[in-house]
């Protein structure tokens, strides 16, 4: 058994283990910290920022900060969430996120993520209306990049579950996007079964499943009776991270 | 032959060559992933390309995937997918070369090749592109021709280089005048000037005797060398400013067994060239700093990370080396003291200026995309291929050796409370005398420009793109980390330049330049300069600075590393200290519309569909618009 930790978040008191994020101590306590490319079987990398919290007044990533002993963590505080808002929108206006159309609308964590943190309209921003390619060269998979938020949950399942390599980075700055490992998806070795291209692994519809579209009816998607979190505030419920 | 013959022949002889160049290169160094930039790099040069087939040929080689291939050459700006010619002709797109009139020497360069900017030439000789800083600030505008520098380009030198360059397809014969010290010598052989016009008593004293600070480490124990670091007070000149013996101090006591010193001469910050100086006049000195670091924190090896726009100086600083291997200041058993081993390696960057940031720059030494890693683990603890790992600027490894030499207090009696030493400032601009300066920290801004022959100076950007924009109004202000920290640059603008044009710019570099990991940094910055365009062609509203403070705050305080962290500085501190350049362009919105909306133009597109008038907005409905 690991050492304990004492720490706060938000004034309650909470015990983690040494070695713990602040997320995985939180995620513990049933205290949840919105985040997007974080997520259970995957190591963190702390690129979306969306989990951003303030550690003894410093903002820090939750998913990639180790716990320390005494720290002071402000998660639910209007700074924060303003800061998340802003966030979230910058991801709906750098790509095409068009939820009345969307296949992943309903289980959209993107989605999801602005009806908890209040954004009801996003156009604060331009929209950047990137037009990418669509690769639907495999029989199974379509890619859209052009709602990729580059959380890097699908490269990063790939390598570290399925022992492939499929998808990757390139690009940089505002070019940087999604790589496959070939010409195209179909010149991959990605299988159907891979935990890369599983439901759940993408957040948005930048992944999808061929041959399923539309499947769930509205009123018993993911995220249409209870908001996204819940599994972690409410572990009662299932927790299906 | 038809055509697609020629090309089908052609392609086979690409295939093939392709195939033997990658072989040979991959074999060359060792197969060894780690060096992959520099394979990347020599392949590059051979088949001026690095398309999908020779990323498959690299991946077979290296036991690599085409993607992470695909993803080092779409990083970086050194190398492309598409056929580039044989000669690449870099024209510097810094600020400073924009005022000193680049485009009119893009101009005679477009004239010349026949060609636009970004396009290679159809016989696949010349291709021609902008790149930003390329450290010569001091003598702009500036363009590297592969790796041979040409510098104060006039439409007139620019149309001569050009014709020579047609003429015999050798950037080196271009070098006719050569530059002062180093530069004139054989290995260098450069039209670079050193323009060093105010030296100190730290780097630029006329009597610095070789080997001294090295005899007197090795005289002391490591943690002794450590101690006068401390003590001297010296904080990194990167621009930083984290205290040097601290983080010597940290990587002594990591537990581990190999620890690395790696020094940062990616000298990238828009303005910046004072390492471009050291590293041609005081190359020694840098390395003998090193050395004492190794020394000091118990190292075996270390690395220069040199950047792709300084690779003019390679074979000088391995010749240096060689000499320093020779004399028994590198290798087993230094200087003779027993047991202290210490090599040093080159790493040649590739264009990106976040690998100046020490855990990018740690990245692309290990053969990846630039990226900053995430901290902790701090680079002291877990670094370099996960070894405790000391990253210095050239200036810091330069200042060490010589408090070595000269004593901790000898240095720290030297500059303001919080900020020891001198400094090496790189000034340019509108200015008389734009070089090299060195001058004890806490120097007042106003003398400063006095001191460089500022012309009518307005506008001074002090620490470059991230650093702070000031008026005249602050330039009772000093230079130095408690007031105004900068890693070297000091640019100094006259009241002619426009305030929106030197922001637009920074903004511009930082897109181009963040490396896109976070959300804030890779998206924000491209909506702040959305704005800072609005604001320039006098559409902003007063709601219009509320949103650019608010979205730099955002993009300030939540990305991940320093680039996004001050990438929103040109914007939140020319708000400050030039509120009636943006008062002056913001204006009340009119018709009840919001000022950014233009009906003309919104209806000209319209206008033309319909080829016919408005029947509202125009005087004469129904008349064609043609």
């Amino acid at each position: 058994m690991s050492k304990t930790v004492k720490f706060k978040i938000d004034g309650v008191k909470i015990k983690g283990r040494a070695g713990q994020t602040i997320m995985d101590a939180a995620d513990d306590a049933g205290i949840y910290i919105p985040r997007l490319c974080d997520v259970e079987g995957l190591s963190p990398q702390g690129s979306c920022r969306v989990c951003t919290v303030k550690v003894n007044g410093r903002p820090a990533a939750a998913c990639t900060q180790p716990l320390t002993e005494g720290m002071d963590v402000e998660n639910d505080i209007l700074e924060i969430l303003n800061y998340r808002r802003d966030i979230i929108r910058m991801l709906l206006h750098e790509g095409n996120h068009l939820c009345p159309i969307c296949e992943a609308s309903g289980r959209c964590e993107l989605q999801a993520m602005g009806y908890r943190l209040g954004i009801l309209q996003p156009a604060k921003y331009p929209y950047l209306q990137p037009v990418r390619p669509i690769d639907a060269s495999h029989p199974d998979i379509l890619l859209d990049k052009n709602r990729c938020i580059r959380c890097g949950r699908c490269i990063r399942a790939s390598k570290q579950i399925d022992g492939k390599n499929v998808f990757g980075y390139i690009g940089r700055g505002i070019h940087k996007g999604l790589g496959v490992n070939g010409r195209d998806l179909a010149g991959t070795n990605v299988h159907v079964s891979d935990k890369a291209v599983a439901p759940g692994t993408c957040p948005v519809g930048c992944i999808i499943r061929k041959g399923l579209g539309f499947h769930e009816p509205i009123g018993r998607r993911k995220f249409d009776k209870v908001p996204i979190g819940s599994d972690i505030e409410n572990p009662e419920s299932g927790r299906g991270k | 032959m038809k055509t697609a013959d020629i090309c089908f022949h052609l392609k086979c002889d690409m295939e093939k060559s392709a195939k033997s160049v990658v072989a040979s290169v991959c074999k060359k160094f060792d197969h060894d992933g780690i060096r992959i930039i520099d394979i990347l790099r020599e392949v590059q040069k051979r088949l001026g390309c690095i398309n999908g087939d020779t990323m498959e040929l690299l991946a077979d080689e290296l036991s690599s995937h085409r993607v992470e291939i695909e993803g080092l050459v779409s990083f970086y700006s050194f190398f492309s997918e598409e056929p580039k010619g044989n000669i690449t002709i870099r024209l510097c797109d810094d600020i400073i070369d924009r005022f000193a009139g680049v485009k009119e020497i893009a101009g005679v360069f477009t004239d010349e090749l026949g060609i636009s900017m970004n396009e290679t030439t159809a016989d696949g000789i010349f291709s021609l592109e902008y790149t930003p800083c390329i450290g010569m600030s001091d003598q702009a505008p500036a363009a590297l021709i592969n790796d041979v520098v040409a510098t104060n380009l006039t439409p007139r030198s620019a149309r001569t280089l050009a014709r020579n360059l047609k003429k015999n397809h050798d950037p080196s014969k271009l070098v006719k005048k050569r530059g002062d010290g180093n530069n004139a010598g054989r290995l260098i052989n450069a039209m670079v000037r050193n323009n060093i016009r105010r030296k100190g008593e730290v780097l630029f004293a006329d009597r610095i005797s070789s080997g001294a600070g090295l005899r007197a480490a090795l005289k002391r124990k490591p943690d002794e060398v450590i101690q006068d670091v401390r003590d001297s007070g010296l904080r990194g000149r990167g621009g930083a400013g984290f205290s040097t013996g601290l983080k010597w101090d940290l990587a002594a006591r990591a537990d581990a067994k190999e620890r690395y010193v790696i020094c940062n001469a990616d000298e990238g910050e828009p303005g910046t060239f004072k390492d471009r100086v050291l590293l041609t006049e005081r190359a020694d000195l840098m390395f003998e700093g090193m050395t004492i670091a190794a020394y000091a924190i118990g190292s075996k090896k270390g690395i220069l990370y040199l950047r792709a726009e300084y690779e003019y100086l390679l074979p000088y600083l391995e010749s240096v080396l060689g000499k320093r291997r020779k004399a028994g200041r590198l290798g087993k058993n230094i200087s003779g003291k027993k047991g202290f081993t210490f090599e040093i390696r080159i790493q040649l960057g590739a264009g990106a200026y976040i690998c100046g940031e020490e855990s990018s720059l740690i990245s692309s030494c290990e053969g990846l995309r630039g990226e900053p890693k995430n901290r902790p683990p701090f680079p002291v603890e877990k670094g370099y291929l996960g070894h405790p790992t000391i990253v210095n600027n050239v200036e810091t490894f330069c200042c060490a050796a010589r408090i070595l030499d000269k004593g901790a207090h000898w240095f720290s009696a030297i500059g303001t409370d919080e900020s020891r030493g001198t400094k090496l400032l790189s000034i340019a601009g509108d200015c008389s005398k734009p070089g090299i300066y060195e001058m004890p920290f806490g120097m007042k801004v106003s003398d400063v420009l006095d001191m460089a022959g500022a012309e009518d100076p307005a506008i001074v950007q002090v620490g470059g793109a991230s650093g702070e924009m000031i008026g005249r109004t602050a330039f009772n202000r000093r230079i130095c980390f408690e007031d105004l920290p900068t890693g070297g640059s000091f640019m100094t603008f006259s009241s002619n330049r426009n305030v929106l044009s030197i922001v637009d710019y920074f903004l511009e570099f930082f897109i181009h330049e963040s490396c896109g990991y976070c959300t804030p940094c890779r998206v924000g910055n491209v909506f702040l300069r959305e704005r800072i365009q609005k604001v320039m062609n006098g559409f902003a509203e007063e709601a219009d600075l509320e949103y650019l403070k608010d979205l730099s705050t955002t993009i300030m305080m939540t990305s991940r590393c320093g680039l996004g962290n001050t990438s929103p500085k040109p914007v939140v501190s020319s708000i400050a200290h030039f509120p009636i350049v943006y008062a002056s362009l913001t204006r009340e919105s009119t018709q009840g519309f919001q000022a950014s909306f233009d009906i003309q133009s919104a209806l000209a597109e319209s206008r033309r569909i319909a080829r016919r008038q408005s029947m509202i907005y125009d005087p004469v409905y129904g008349e064609s618009s043609e």
